[in-house]
C-alpha cells in the first residue's frame, strides 16, 4: 500500500487559556488514503477544528505524531510548515477568504507567488486560467469577488486551492455560507475532483452535507467515535436534478 | 524574485486604496517639498551673497579706520577718522605686491541738474577705484592721476543717479552737475552693478577725485577707509600682514590697541555664507522634522492597514506564504509609498522654488544633492518607520488571523 495522506497516531493538543488547560483533541487515531473523500462532523467543541488546523500544518501537535504524505509535521519550523502548506494542501474556508477588489484570476495566482521554485508570470495566469475552468469560471476570471455570487467565489476560492496540485483538498464548512442549491453544486465540483483522484477532507456538521462524501468520522469531546462508510451516498447530479423538479413543482402549485 | 512578487503586490494594495495612499504620502510629500524648496531658497541667497561680495572687487584688502573695540561707545569702523594721506602715501610706497590702491571718502551731497536734484551718495575715491571693484563704463571713461592731483571738478555718476537725473536713455558723459555748491562735468557712466550685500542700491552713487571731495564737499582730512587690491591673489595674507605691520608702526598700537582694521574678502564672504548657512540649516531642519511626521503618518497606516488586512495576511500564510514574504509586502508597500511621496515631493518642491523665486525676486537654486539627500530619506524613513508594522504583520498566526473578525 502506498504512503498514507494524513497519518495522524495517539494526536493530542491542549490550549493554555489562562490557568485552565483545554484538552482540545485527547488522542485521536485516523488514517486518510490517497483518493479518499471523507468527512468530519461534530458539534462545536468537539475538536474537529482543531483536527483540521493540525492536518492543515497551520498548527502543530502537542501530543502524538502526525505525519502528512510521509512527512513528519511535528519537527518542522514555521517556514517549513509554510511550504508544506503551499505544496501539498489546498485550503477551502466557510468565508471563501478571496482578497477583496483583487480579480477572481489574480486571487488564482496568490498560492503561485509562494510557491518555491517559482513559475513564469504567463505560466501562473496560464495555471489559474486551468483551475478557474475546472470550476467552470473561465468567462469569469476579471471578476472581483463583489461582483460573483456566494457560489461563485466558493469555486474561485476551490480554484485557488487547486493551482499547485495538492495532495490534500481541505474544506472547513464550506457550504456553511450557501444556500441548498449552490450548496449541492459546490459538492458536485468536490465529488467530479474526487473522482479524478484529490483526497477531499472536509468538516460539516451538516448530515446532509457529508452524505456527499465517502467516508465519515464524528467526534465528541476530542475524541473519534464514529468512522464508517457512508452508506446511502448522495450524488450531487441526481440531488440538484431532484431539487430543480422540487421548485418546478411548488412554482408550477398555484 | 520574491522581492519582485512583493512589489508586484504592494503595487496592487496601493492601488486599491488610492485615497488612503495619497494621503498617507501627503506628509512625505510636504516635508520633502519643504526641504528642497527651503534649501534652494538658502543657495539661491548664498549664490547671490557671493556675487555680491564678488562685486566688492577682486582680491581686495579693506583697511578702515576707526575701532570700535576701544571707547565705551562704538561708533563703527570709519567713524573715528584715523587712516591719514600719510598712511596711503606710505601704504602705497612701502607695500610690496600691490596691484592698485584707493583711498574712500563719503558723503552725502545734493546733485542738481536744471530743475531736477536728488540727495546722493558721493565717494571721493583714487583713480585705481574702478579697477579695483571691476567697476565697467557703460559711457565715457575714468579720471585720470591728473585730475586727483588738482582736485578737478569732474565726477563719474552711477546708473540709478544718471537715470534720476537725466532720464532714461540719455548720456550724462560731458553734461555738468553741481554736487553742493560747485559745478562738476561728468566724465564717465558707470555700468550697473546692482544691490549691495547690505541691500543698498550701489548704482545710486557718484564718484570724485577724493581731493576733489575733500576740497570742495566735505572738509576734514582722513579717510574713511583704503581699498588695497592686490597683484597676486595667493599674496593676499602677505599684503594684509605687510599692511597692519606697517601702520601699527605708524600709529604706534599694538594688537590690542589698533585704531584700524583690515580685513579681506575672504573673511567677509566667510561671514556672510556662514550666516546664510546657518539660516539654511535652521529652516531646513524644521522642513526635515515634517519629514519625520510624515514618516510617522506612514507606521501609522501601515498599523491599521495590518489590523485591517489581518484576515488576508492569515489567507496568505494559509497558502504558504513564510513570514519573511509578509514581512517583503507590508515593507515594501511602506517603502514604496515614501519613495512615490518623495518623488511628488521633489516635484513639488521644485515647482514651489520657482514659483518663490519669481514672487520674491530672489534666485533659488535647487541643489543635485538636497534632491538626494530629501529622496533617500524619504525612501529611510519609509523602511524605518515600515518595519515595526511589517514584522507585526509577519509574525501574526495564521489560525488567528483566519478567525479575525
Amino acid at each position: 500500500m502506498s504512503t498514507p495522506i494524513v497519518q495522524l497516531e495517539d494526536f493530542k493538543k491542549t490550549y493554555q487559556s489562562g490557568d485552565i488547560q483545554v484538552h482540545a483533541v485527547r488522542g485521536v487515531n485516523l488514517t486518510v488514503q490517497a483518493g479518499e473523500f471523507i468527512a468530519v462532523m461534530g458539534a462545536s467543541g468537539s475538536g474537529k477544528s482543531t483536527l483540521m488546523n493540525t492536518v492543515g500544518c497551520l498548527d502543530r501537535p502537542s501530543g502524538g505524531r502526525f505525519m502528512l504524505d510521509g512527512v513528519d509535521v511535528s519537527k518542522l519550523d514555521r517556514d517549513q510548515l509554510a511550504d508544506l502548506r503551499n505544496q501539498k494542501i489546498g485550503f477551502v474556508f466557510q468565508g471563501f477568504h478571496l482578497l477583496a477588489r483583487t480579480s477572481a484570476l489574480e486571487n488564482c495566482e496568490l498560492p503561485m507567488l509562494y510557491a518555491r521554485p517559482s513559475k513564469s508570470a504567463s505560466a501562473q495566469k496560464a495555471r489559474a486560467m486551468k483551475s478557474l475552468e475546472q470550476v467552470g469560471l473561465g468567462q469569469r476570471f476579471d471578476h472581483t469577488p463583489n461582483q460573483l455570487s456566494g457560489g461563485q467565489q466558493q469555486r474561485v476560492a476551490i480554484a485557488r486551492a487547486l493551482v499547485n496540485d495538492p495532495k490534500l483538498l481541505l474544506a472547513d464548512e464550506p457550504t456553511g455560507n450557501l444556500d441548498s442549491q449552490t450548496s449541492i453544486e459546490i459538492m458536485g465540483i468536490f465529488q467530479q475532483l474526487n473522482d479524478a483522484g484529490m483526497t477531499i477532507m472536509m468538516v460539516t456538521h451538516e448530515l446532509d452535507v457529508a452524505s456527499y462524501a465517502k467516508r465519515m468520522v464524528v467526534m465528541r469531546d476530542g475524541r473519534i467515535v464514529r468512522d464508517e462508510q457512508v452508506g446511502p451516498r448522495h450524488n450531487a447530479a441526481e440531488e440538484l436534478g431532484k431539487l430543480t423538479r422540487e421548485q418546478a413543482a411548488v412554482n408550477l402549485a398555484p | 524574485m520574491i522581492v519582485l512578487n512583493a512589489l508586484k503586490l504592494a503595487l496592487r494594495a496601493l492601488k486599491r486604496n488610492t485615497l488612503r495612499s495619497l494621503l498617507t504620502m501627503l506628509g512625505i510629500i510636504i516635508g520633502v517639498a519643504a526641504v528642497i524648496s527651503v534649501v534652494s531658497i538658502g543657495n539661491g541667497a548664498k549664490a547671490r551673497i557671493e556675487a555680491s561680495i564678488a562685486s566688492m572687487g577682486q582680491n581686495v584688502v579693506q583697511v578702515m579706520s576707526g575701532n570700535s573695540r576701544r571707547g565705551g561707545v562704538s561708533m563703527g569702523f570709519g567713524s573715528a577718522g584715523t587712516l591719514t594721506k600719510e598712511d596711503y602715501d606710505a601704504i602705497r610706497k612701502d607695500v610690496k605686491g600691490i596691484a592698485g590702491i584707493s583711498p574712500e571718502v563719503r558723503n552725502n551731497a545734493q546733485v542738481a541738474v536744471g530743475n531736477k536734484n536728488a540727495r546722493v551718495s558721493v565717494m571721493g575715491v583714487g583713480a585705481d577705484y574702478p579697477t579695483i571693484r571691476a567697476w565697467k563704463f557703460a559711457d565715457g571713461d575714468n579720471f585720470n592721476e591728473g585730475d586727483v592731483q588738482r582736485a578737478g571738478k569732474v565726477a563719474l555718476i552711477g546708473k540709478t543717479t544718471a537715470v534720476a537725473l537725466f532720464g532714461e536713455g540719455e548720456s550724462p558723459v560731458g553734461q555738468i552737475v553741481r554736487i553742493g555748491s560747485a559745478p562738476f562735468t561728468i566724465v564717465g557712466l558707470l555700468a550697473p552693478k546692482g544691490m549691495s550685500m547690505y541691500g543698498s542700491d550701489q548704482d545710486d552713487v557718484i564718484l570724485m577725485p577724493y581731493t576733489s571731495s575733500m576740497k570742495r564737499l566735505a572738509g576734514g582730512t582722513s579717510f574713511r577707509s583704503f581699498m588695497v587690491q592686490v597683484e597676486d591673489p595667493k599674496n593676499i595674507d602677505g599684503v594684509q600682514a605687510q599692511i597692519t605691520e606697517l601702520l601699527r608702526e605708524r600709529h604706534r598700537t599694538t594688537e590690542e590697541t589698533d585704531d584700524f582694521m583690515t580685513r579681506n574678502q575672504q573673511e567677509i564672504s566667510e561671514v556672510a555664507t556662514a550666516s546664510s548657512e546657518t539660516l539654511t540649516i535652521l529652516l531646513g531642519s524644521v522642513a526635515g522634522v515634517s519629514l519625520l511626521v510624515g514618516g510617522i503618518g506612514i507606521m501609522n497606516i501601515m498599523l491599521v492597514s495590518v489590523t485591517e488586512r489581518t484576515r488576508e495576511i492569515g489567507v496568505r500564510l494559509a497558502v504558504g506564504a513564510r513570514g519573511r514574504d509578509i514581512l517583503m509586502q507590508f515593507l515594501i508597500e511602506a517603502v514604496t509609498l515614501s519613495i512615490v511621496g518623495g518623488l511628488i515631493g521633489v516635484l513639488l518642491g521644485w515647482l514651489a522654488s520657482e514659483r518663490l523665486s519669481s514672487l520674491m525676486q530672489t534666485p533659488t537654486l535647487i541643489a543635485t544633492n538636497s534632491v538626494i539627500m530629501a529622496f533617500c530619506s524619504s525612501a529611510l524613513i519609509g523602511i524605518c518607520f515600515g518595519f515595526f508594522p511589517a514584522l507585526k504583520a509577519s509574525n501574526l498566526d495564521p489560525i488567528e488571523a483566519l478567525r479575525y473578525e
